[in-house]
C-alpha cells in the first residue's frame, strides 16, 4: 500500500479547452510536495480533481492506497484549503472549525475537544466567538486550515493558500504552516504559482505547464538541474542568452559561455543564467567578456546591474555591493557567467549535471 | 422640514433652497395625496360606520371565507414560489447549460404580462377545449373556476421576486463556501440547509414577503380564472370588488383595511429583510 497521493494520466476538458493534459505524479505520505506553475498551467484543476470538486475525464486517483476516482467529495475526507478561505460565514470560529465534525454527527463533547485543541494550535482561541468578517486575512486563513484539519483528513489539500495575502503575512503563514507540519506530519499537497514558497515548503516539486507536468524532482533539482527551459525560466528569475555552440561553448558576438559540452557545433542554443551567478570583474579574465554597465539599482544590500553584450543582448546580475563598489552606469567591466543551462533552440535535450558544475 | 433641509446642507444658494424646498413638497404631496389618503379614507369609514360594521363583516359567511380562501392562496403561492424559487436561482447561478441565458430572461416574464392576461392564459390551457382540460376532466379533478387555477395564475405572477431576491446573493457568494462544506464530509442536503440556506436567507425572506404581498393584493388573474363564485371562488379582493357593485360599501372597507394592514405589516419586513440582506451581502 501506498501511502500519500497517487494520481496516473489525469485529463480535464473544459469545453473545448484541455486544462490537464496527462498528469501523472505521486505525493509522498507525509510530505510537503508542491504543485508549481504559473496560472492556467492546470495545477488548481488537478488539485480540485484529487478533493472531487471536478471529474477528471480520464486518469485514476489513490490516497493511502485506496482509489478515490469516482468518489465524491464527502466520501473522500481530505482537507481542503481555499485562496479565499471560504469560511462560513454566517457562522463563529468555533462552528467553522466544529464544521467537518457536526456534519458526521461526533459527539458534542468530542467536538468541543477537538475544536479547542485546534484553535490553540492555530492560536485562535481568543477568537472563538468572532464572525470571519471580524478577523483579518492571515487570521481567516488559520481558521481555514482549523477547519480543514478538525476531522482528521487523511490528506491536506491547499490551494494557494497564502495568494490572497500581503507579502509579509505571507512569508509569516509559511514559517507557521512549516512547523505545524513538522508537528503534525499530514501528507500535504500545495498549489501555488510562487516558486519560493514551493522550494521553502516543500520535499518534492511537480512543476506544470500548460496542463502537463513539465518536471518532477526536489527543490534542488529543480533550481539547479531544470530539464527544459521553461523551468530553467520560471524557477528563479533567469537571463536568456541566445547563441551558437561551438566547442562545448555558447557564443554570442566575442563573448561565450560554458555548458554546452553534449551538444554539437554550430547548433542554436539558449543559455540561461541566474542573476546572482553573473560575476564582475574590472579586469578581463580566463572566461569574461566586456560589458557596459546600463544602469544600477541599489535594492539594500545588493544591487541590480542592467548589462549590454557587445551583440546588444541584456543580461540582469545581482550582487552583494560590496563586490561592485565603485561600478556605476556607463562604466565598461568584465562579465563571468557561471552555471549556464544549456537548451539548444527547438530541443529539449539538457547538460548534464557536470558539466554544469564548473565553467 | 424646508429650514432644517437648507441649513443641514452644506451652504445651498438661495435658488438651491428654493428649489429644494418645492421637490420636496412635491414628494409630500406626492405619497401623502396618492398613498396616505386612500388609506386614511379607508380607516375614516369603517371608524365612521361603528363597530357594528366590523361585528357584522366578521360574522358574514362570505366574509370570513373570502379571507380564508385568500390566506390559502398566499400560503400556497410563498411555499411554491419558495420552493421552486430557490431551485431555480441554484440553477441559473451555479449550472452552465445551452438555453440558461433564455431561461433567465423569461423569468421575468411575468412582471411584463398584465395579470388579466395570464389568467386568460390559464383559461385556454386549462378551461373548456383547453389543452389539458381533458386529462384533468377525465380524473374529475377541476382546475379553472376552482382553487388549482387561483393559486396557479397567482404563482406564475409571483415567479419572479424570489428568484431575483435570491440570485445576486448566490452570485455575490461564490460557490467556494459550498465546496468547503462538501470536502468538510457534508451532504449535498445538509449542505444546502447549513450553507447555502442561511446565507440567502434574507434575500430569500425578502422574496416571500414580496411574494405574499402580492398575493394578498392579486385580482386580474383571479378574477378571470376564479369565475367568482361566492362563498367558494371569492378571494379578498374579489369580495371587495362585488361589495361596492351591491352597495355595501361599508364591509367592502373593512374587509379592504384588514388587507391594507396586512400589506402595511408586510411592508415593514420587507424594508427590515431589505437591510439585512444589504448588509448581508456587504460582509
Amino acid at each position: 500500500m501506498t501511502q500519500g497521493i497517487v494520481v496516473q494520466d489525469l485529463d480535464k476538458h473544459f469545453g473545448s479547452f484541455q486544462a490537464v493534459k496527462q498528469v501523472s505524479f505521486q505525493a509522498e505520505g507525509g510530505k510537503i510536495t508542491a504543485l508549481l506553475g504559473p496560472s492556467g498551467s492546470g495545477k488548481s484543476t488537478v488539485l480540485r480533481m484529487i478533493a472531487g470538486l471536478e471529474r477528471p475525464d480520464a486518469g485514476r486517483i489513490w490516497v493511502d492506497g485506496e482509489e478515490q476516482t469516482s468518489k465524491s467529495p464527502q466520501e473522500r475526507r481530505l482537507g481542503f484549503v481555499f485562496q479565499h478561505y471560504a469560511l462560513f460565514r454566517h457562522m463563529t470560529v468555533r462552528q467553522n472549525v466544529a464544521f467537518g465534525l457536526a456534519v458526521r454527527k461526533a459527539p458534542k463533547s468530542e467536538q468541543r475537544a477537538r475544536v479547542g485543541e485546534l484553535l490553540d494550535l492555530v492560536g485562535l482561541g481568543p477568537f472563538e466567538d468572532r464572525y470571519p468578517d471580524q478577523l483579518s486575512g492571515g487570521q481567516r486563513q488559520r481558521v481555514a486550515l482549523a477547519r480543514a484539519l478538525a476531522p482528521r483528513p487523511k490528506v491536506l489539500l491547499l490551494d494557494e493558500p497564502f495568494g490572497a495575502l500581503d507579502a509579509r503575512v505571507r512569508q509569516e503563514l509559511r514559517r507557521w504552516l512549516d512547523d505545524l507540519h513538522r508537528e503534525l506530519g499530514v501528507t500535504s499537497l500545495l498549489v501555488t504559482h510562487d516558486q519560493e514558497e514551493a522550494l521553502e515548503l516543500a520535499g518534492e516539486v511537480v512543476v506544470m505547464r500548460q496542463g502537463g507536468v513539465e518536471q518532477i524532482g526536489s527543490p534542488e533539482e529543480i533550481y539547479n538541474k531544470p530539464s527544459t527551459p521553461f523551468v530553467a525560466a520560471f524557477v528563479g528569475a533567469s537571463n536568456v542568452l541566445r547563441g551558437t555552440i561551438w566547442e562545448g561553448h555558447v557564443h554570442f558576438g566575442r563573448s561565450a559561455v560554458a555548458g554546452a559540452h553534449r551538444f554539437d557545433d554550430g547548433l542554436e542554443a539558449q543559455a540561461y543564467v541566474r542573476p546572482h551567478d553573473v560575476r564582475i570583474t574590472r579586469q578581463a579574465g580566463d572566461m569574461s567578456f566586456e560589458v557596459t554597465v546600463e544602469r544600477r539599482t541599489n535594492l539594500g544590500w545588493m544591487s541590480k546591474l542592467v548589462l549590454r553584450l557587445k551583440d546588444g543582448q541584456m543580461l540582469v546580475a545581482e550582487l552583494p555591493n560590496e563586490e561592485i563598489e565603485g561600478v556605476r552606469a556607463g562604466n565598461r567591466v568584465f562579465a563571468d557567467l557561471r552555471n549556464a543551462k544549456v537548451f539548444t533552440v527547438g530541443g529539449t535535450e539538457l547538460t548534464s549535471g557536470e558539466e554544469l558544475t564548473k565553467v | 422640514m424646508s429650514i432644517s433641509a437648507t441649513t443641514s446642507s452644506a451652504r445651498p444658494s438661495r435658488v438651491q433652497g428654493r428649489s429644494r424646498f418645492f421637490l420636496i413638497a412635491v414628494a409630500l404631496a406626492y405619497v401623502g395625496l396618492l398613498l396616505l389618503a386612500p388609506i386614511a379614507g379607508i380607516v375614516w369609514t369603517v371608524i365612521d360606520g361603528g363597530s357594528g360594521v366590523v361585528r357584522r363583516s366578521l360574522a358574514a359567511p362570505d366574509v370570513r371565507h373570502a379571507f380564508l380562501l385568500t390566506g390559502v392562496i398566499t400560503v400556497m403561492a410563498v411555499i411554491v414560489t419558495a420552493v421552486f424559487g430557490v431551485a431555480v436561482a441554484m440553477v441559473l447561478t451555479r449550472d452552465r447549460f445551452p438555453g440558461r441565458r433564455l431561461m433567465s430572461a423569461i423569468v421575468d416574464l411575468p412582471l411584463a404580462v398584465s395579470p388579466v392576461i395570464v389568467g386568460l392564459m390559464a383559461v385556454l390551457l386549462f378551461g373548456r377545449g383547453g389543452w389539458f382540460e381533458p386529462f384533468f376532466t377525465a380524473r374529475g379533478i377541476q382546475i379553472i373556476f376552482a382553487l388549482p387555477s387561483m393559486v396557479l395564475v397567482t404563482v406564475f405572477i409571483c415567479i419572479p421576486f424570489v428568484v431575483r431576491e435570491v440570485v445576486p446573493v448566490l452570485e455575490e457568494v461564490g460557490i467556494e463556501e459550498v465546496e468547503a462544506a462538501r470536502t468538510l464530509g457534508a451532504s449535498p442536503t445538509q449542505t444546502f440547509f447549513r450553507i447555502t440556506l442561511p446565507t440567502i436567507r434574507w434575500g430569500l425572506l425578502y422574496g416571500v414577503a414580496l411574494t405574499a404581498a402580492r398575493s394578498l393584493g392579486e385580482i386580474g388573474a383571479v378574477l378571470i380564472v376564479s369565475g367568482t363564485i361566492q362563498g367558494h371562488t371569492e378571494t379578498a379582493t374579489l369580495y371587495i370588488f362585488r361589495a361596492l357593485e351591491e352597495r355595501q360599501e361599508a364591509s367592502g372597507y373593512f374587509v379592504a383595511l384588514v388587507l391594507a394592514a396586512g400589506s402595511i405589516v408586510l411592508l415593514t419586513a420587507i424594508e427590515l429583510f431589505k437591510r439585512k440582506r444589504v448588509r448581508e451581502r456587504s460582509r
